[in-house]
């Protein structure tokens, strides 16, 4: 199969899909195996967290009220997450992977109209969480809650910011291939570069589907 | 242009579901997002209705609908159900692996409390 598609390609045209003992293309294993690789990063940071979980001697805490240092005195400080606010983060970033499959399906049938709209859709999305995000840190900063507050403060920061970051990532990987498709340079032969970057946007959504009810619903 | 699509999948791919397979698999995610949080606002109102059953089983409760929905993006949204059995491979035992520490790590958090008191 794999001998089929490279003699597919016209005379001297370049094949691009690296294709190996396998019959798999490499960059599609190589991004299945850093995929792998980042379940166990992000298994240290969670599990990091859950072991420090409830072991804070000051708050702000994310469940109930506490004591916490604010403005230079002790004060009785309210529960620090917004449950309504995350949950919409949440909605957001899951229909932004059902947007990049649906870019992916029009980029692999040279649907040029249905990959812009859904992968321009699916930025949108990403630039929305990290904006969440960060309102969120900047709220919680604001309400006292430093990084080296608690530990609830170090392993939350650490282990959500981490995520973020991928995020980040993520919508920045994303944004290229949207322009390389913008300008025409994403022909359905060439759908496996939007394909990689959308495996890795759901990685970084099935990792907050794990972070959300750890996180944010476990009380 | 489809021959070539189907061509830029390696050996071992298979036709991606549909649109409206996608659609559905959202709406499920969606849905099951929704029962995530109506246990979380039931676990801790002793006022509610099912208060008695959903409180105390809020954590598996939570975990199963996690797992569930992180089965239906990786089958479906990454194409596990369809692609190579390798590439379930490069991410099944990993994830195993992922678990068992977070486990090990909690067992032993456990065991550390119980002794030092």
């Amino acid at each position: 199969m794999a001998h089929a598609a490279t003699a597919a390609h016209a005379p001297g045209e370049i094949d691009e899909h690296h294709w190996t003992s396998t019959g798999l293309n490499n960059r599609k294993v190589a991004i299945w195996a850093f995929i792998g690789s980042e379940c166990l990063f992000f298994a240290s940071l969670i599990s990091t967290y859950l072991v420090y979980r409830g072991k804070s001697l000051v708050g702000p805490l994310p469940h109930e009220e506490s004591q916490c240092m604010l403005h230079g005195k002790m004060q009785t400080c309210d529960q620090i997450f917004s449950i309504p606010l995350v949950t919409f983060g949440t909605a957001v970033l899951l229909f932004s992977s059902f947007f990049v499959v649906l870019a992916l399906n029009g980029a692999q049938r040279g649907n040029h109209k249905q990959l812009l709209t859904w992968l321009t859709a699916t930025v949108i999305c990403g630039f929305f969480f990290i904006g969440m995000q960060v309102y969120e840190f900047s709220h919680f900063a604001g309400e006292g809650l430093g990084y080296s507050t608690n530990l609830f403060a170090s392993t939350f920061y650490t282990l959500t910011g981490f995520h973020g970051a991928h995020v980040t990532l993520g919508v920045i990987w994303l944004s290229t291939v949207l322009i390389l498709a913008a300008r025409g340079k994403l022909p359905p032969e060439k759908s496996l570069n939007l394909e990689m970057a959308a495996l890795y946007w759901h990685f970084v959504d099935v990792v907050w589907i794990v972070i959300f009810p750890v996180v944010y619903l476990m009380r | 242009m489809n021959a070539h699509a189907t061509e830029a999948h390696g050996a071992g791919d298979h036709a991606h579901p549909t649109p409206g397979l996608y659609l559905k698999v959202a709406l499920v995610l969606f849905a099951l997002t929704a029962l995530e949080v109506l246990a979380y606002e039931v676990s801790h109102r002793p006022a509610w209705p099912m208060y008695g059953i959903v409180g105390p089983m809020v954590v598996p409760i939570l975990l199963l609908l996690s797992a569930f929905k992180f089965a239906l993006v990786a089958m479906f949204y990454m194409h596990l159900k369809q692609d190579s059995k390798l590439f379930t491979n490069l991410f099944v035992w990993p994830l195993l692996l992922a678990a068992a520490i977070i486990v090990a790590l909690i067992v032993i958090k456990i065991l550390w409390m119980k002794a030092s008191y």
